[in-house]
């Protein structure tokens, strides 16, 4: 699921646009869809689905900048997402993300130049008695300490 | 519609149902104020400047949107009113970047204006501004300063809406919203057309012209410059309303006397340039009728709706005149047969314009306006650029005296002056077309039905055996729908279709002087100024005729031979190319 298609091939998000054209409100599932497809929402992208759908590119781009589950960057093909909810921050959870930050060499927000890791800080995770929380994709680690760091990286 | 009765602040009312209480308070000249309503353009409630105690209603509600209903009492000036309008705009304030003393738009802002009327002496909330904004000054026609900006979203509704563009928008959320391009690209990559539409109705100074001003006054300050200036059309209709004049007010003669007055050597009226227009224009039109061109041909003077063309119907360019804008067959002539004649070296001769519009600042910069190598326009300034350099001259506008344009390329019809409304070209095309190709003086030279404010407007016009179908559109969204048309093939029998980015034409353009939109509840700016015009054109001018000026059949004779000429190709005509609609690979 984490190999994205590259932004060079449109004939995805062509289907994804055809799928839903014409509904009202169709913008909203066009992008979520292209997101999943393409892992982020680059200006070619929005290009496309804004001529597709006959609506300005600042329309797209103002629905795209609105949400924040939307992403203009493109993502590592692991998301490092460790929690900042109040739990895990009392517990800690900031030594977490600097220690990540700091194995992987990047600011919060970044990614890996070899395109493996992104580092975001989370709202709450809803596991707040594993605190402090985190997820890297689909798994989750809890009751961390920020010498776990290296071993977890070293899983993927 | 049937009347309902109401009551505000105790007076009885009877209004139409369903006006919104801003109307309806209207009517009977009680103030509201508003900062984001825009008529019929931006109704969308959000910034509360315009709250209201209505009887039975829990909350205040905004007098913008809400309307009216039998037997409705409403309170526009209660202690509870008042202290709700200055929370909401101290709350503005808090967040903007208050620095009148240097700000373009004082004396005609909406904020400051309303900051005034509500008597708000004191911000009780610490000022939130983060030095985070940046200028982008990138265009050459529209700057925009978003720490002025109080997100009234009246710019976005009026290029999305008006000029069917969306160059700006909502962007980010929460306290890092901004009205801006889309991803952050300065408006000169994006599709923003340059025609300042969002510029005049703008509230505040968030949005404004690039001032081009200093670069004038220091060619008229070179003693090695001959300066040359023109006026076009439409700047006659408005100039007199940045110095408080009646709007409406002819003043051709106060135009020419403060132009000379600034230091200018010589003073031309860009009419002179539209009645060369029409010659060539006509004739352009005349001969793809006659031996079978590319029809209906279409209106190539508005720079705004050229872009527009050349982003969004690029296969339809070749429907587009050959001829440049009156501005560039302006400059085009004094750099050649003017600098020529009077032994000015071209390089020593610098033009510039007075326009309606910020559109022209960036037809001038473009690599197709020029003459033997040289730029045909040096500087092309607004009409409140204009109204800024004779205020800081200590010229007394209004005690001036009335004087002509300088002659020969001063001199001009009818025909040239009206081109500055919505119609005018195409009834200055029409009233020369018709007298040459039946060959005989035509008994009715007003063209009614091209003329007025509808948005798309069509004429079969009599020329002899022929009839030429018309069509004149204005603003983007009705360019779009005449264009969509033509690209479906719905406009094959048309001859000539005018064209004008600005919704009413250029009397209206985005270089005008600025009308707050309480004004413009009540009065339609394009109608009021367009009088002017049609007034010089039917009770001033000698002429009214393009082909009946005696200088443009002088210069034909002096030195371009004929319309169309070899000679006339090669400096009034050029062509065009597509664009990109958004710029993001620079
Ligand atoms: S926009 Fe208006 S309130 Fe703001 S600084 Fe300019 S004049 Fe003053
Ligand atoms: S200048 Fe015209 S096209 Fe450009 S942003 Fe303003 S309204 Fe839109
Ligand atoms: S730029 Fe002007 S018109 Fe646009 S949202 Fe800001 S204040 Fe309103
Ligand atoms: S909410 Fe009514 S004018 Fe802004």
């Amino acid at each position: 699921m984490d190999d994205f298609v590259s932004i060079d091939n449109l004939t995805p998000l062509k289907e994804i646009i055809a799928k839903h054209k014409g509904a009202p409100g169709c913008a909203m599932p066009i992008l979520q869809e292209a997101q999943e497809v393409y892992g982020y929402l680059p200006i070619e992208l929005q290009k496309t689905i804004a001529e597709e759908l006959g609506v300005s590119l600042s329309e797209i781009f103002g629905i795209v900048t609105f949400y924040t589950q939307f992403t203009l960057v493109r993502k590592g093909k692991y998301r490092v997402g460790i929690c900042l909810g109040t739990a895990c921050y009392v517990r800690g959870a900031q030594n977490i993300v600097d220690r990540f930050c700091r194995e992987l060499n990047v600011e919060v927000g970044g990614t890996t130049p070899d395109m493996k890791f992104t580092v975001d800080a989370t709202r709450c995770l809803g596991a707040c008695g594993l605190a402090p929380v985190m997820m890297i994709n689909e798994d989750v680690y809890g009751a961390l300490t920020p010498d776990m760091a290296p071993d977890i990286i070293a899983k993927y | 519609m049937s009347n309902i009765n109401i009551k505000i602040n105790g007076q009885e009312v009877s209004v139409p149902a369903g006006i919104s209480i801003l109307e309806a308070a209207k009517s009977i000249n009680v103030h509201i104020p508003t900062l984001c309503y825009l008529k019929d353009v931006n109704v969308i409630g959000a910034c509360r400047m315009c709250l209201c105690e209505v009887t039975g209603q829990r909350a205040l509600v905004a007098a913008c949107v809400f309307p009216c209903s039998e037997g409705m009492e409403i309170f526009t000036n209660s202690p509870k009113v008042r202290e709700a309008r200055k929370v909401t705009l101290e709350l503005i304030l808090s967040n903007h970047n208050r620095e009148c003393t240097t700000c373009e738009r004082s004396g005609v802002c909406e904020l400051q204006q309303t900051a005034e009327d509500l008597n708000v002496r004191d911000i009780r909330f610490p000022a939130m501004q983060e030095e985070k904004y940046v200028i982008d000054d990138v265009s050459p026609s529209v700057v925009r300063d978003p720490s002025k900006c109080i997100l009234c979203n009246r710019c976005v509704s009026v290029c999305k809406d008006v000029q069917g563009l969306g160059a700006l928008g909502a962007t980010q959320r929460g306290f890092s919203k901004e009205i801006a391009p889309a991803f952050g690209l300065p408006l000169a990559d994006s599709n923003c057309i340059n025609c300042g539409q969002c510029i005049i109705n703008c509230p505040v100074g968030a949005l404004k012209e690039k001032d081009d001003t200093e670069k004038v006054w220091a060619a008229i300050a070179d003693p090695n410059k001959h300066v040359v200036v023109h006026a076009a059309p439409s700047v006659r209709a408005g100039l007199g309303e940045a110095f408080g004049l009646e709007r409406g007010s002819l003043v051709s003669g106060k135009l020419a006397a403060a132009l000379r007055r600034l230091g200018f050597d010589k003073v031309f009226d860009t009419n002179f340039a539209a009645d060369l227009t029409i010659m060539e224009e006509g004739t352009e039109l005349i001969g793809r009728v006659t031996e079978g061109g590319k029809l209906p041909m279409i209106t190539s003077c508005s720079p705004g709706w050229i872009k527009y063309c050349e982003m969004y119907y690029p296969d339809l360019l070749a429907h587009l005149s050959s001829c440049k804008s009156p501005q560039e067959m302006m400059g085009a002539v004094l750099k050649t047969h003017y600098a020529e004649s009077n032994g000015i070296d071209i390089n020593d001769i610098f033009v510039v314009s007075v326009m309606p519009c910020t559109a022209k600042k960036y037809e001038v910069q473009r690599p197709e306006m020029k003459v033997k190598g040289v730029q045909e326009t040096d500087v092309s300034i607004t009409v409140r650029e204009l109204a800024r350099m004779i205020n800081e001259a200590g010229i007394d506008f209004n005690t001036l005296p009335d004087e002509n344009f300088d002659e020969y390329y001063g001199d001009y019809t009818g025909a040239g002056t009206i081109f500055g409304a919505t119609g005018g070209v195409m009834e200055a095309a029409a009233r020369t077309a018709v007298e040459v190709i039946t060959g005989k003086e035509a008994e009715n030279i007003d063209y009614e039905a091209v003329r007025g404010v509808e948005g798309v407007k069509s004429a079969a016009i009599k020329a002899g055996d022929l009839t030429l179908n018309v069509m004149v559109a204005h603003g983007g969204s009705n360019i779009r729908t005449v264009m969509d048309k033509l690209r479906a093939g719905e406009l094959n029998d048309y001859h000539f279709i005018e064209l004008m980015a600005c919704p009413g034409g250029c009397v209206n353009g985005g270089g005008q002087p600025i009308v707050n939109a309480q004004e413009k509840m009540t009065h339609d700016i394009r109608v009021e100024r367009a009088k002017a015009l049609y007034h010089e054109d039917a009770d001033v001018l000698k002429f009214r005729k393009s082909h009946e000026n005696p200088s443009v059949q002088k210069l034909y004779k002096e030195y371009l031979g004929e319309p169309n000429s070899h000679k006339a190709h090669e400096i009034l005509h050029t062509k065009y190319e597509q664009k990109p609609q958004i710029d993001y690979k620079k």
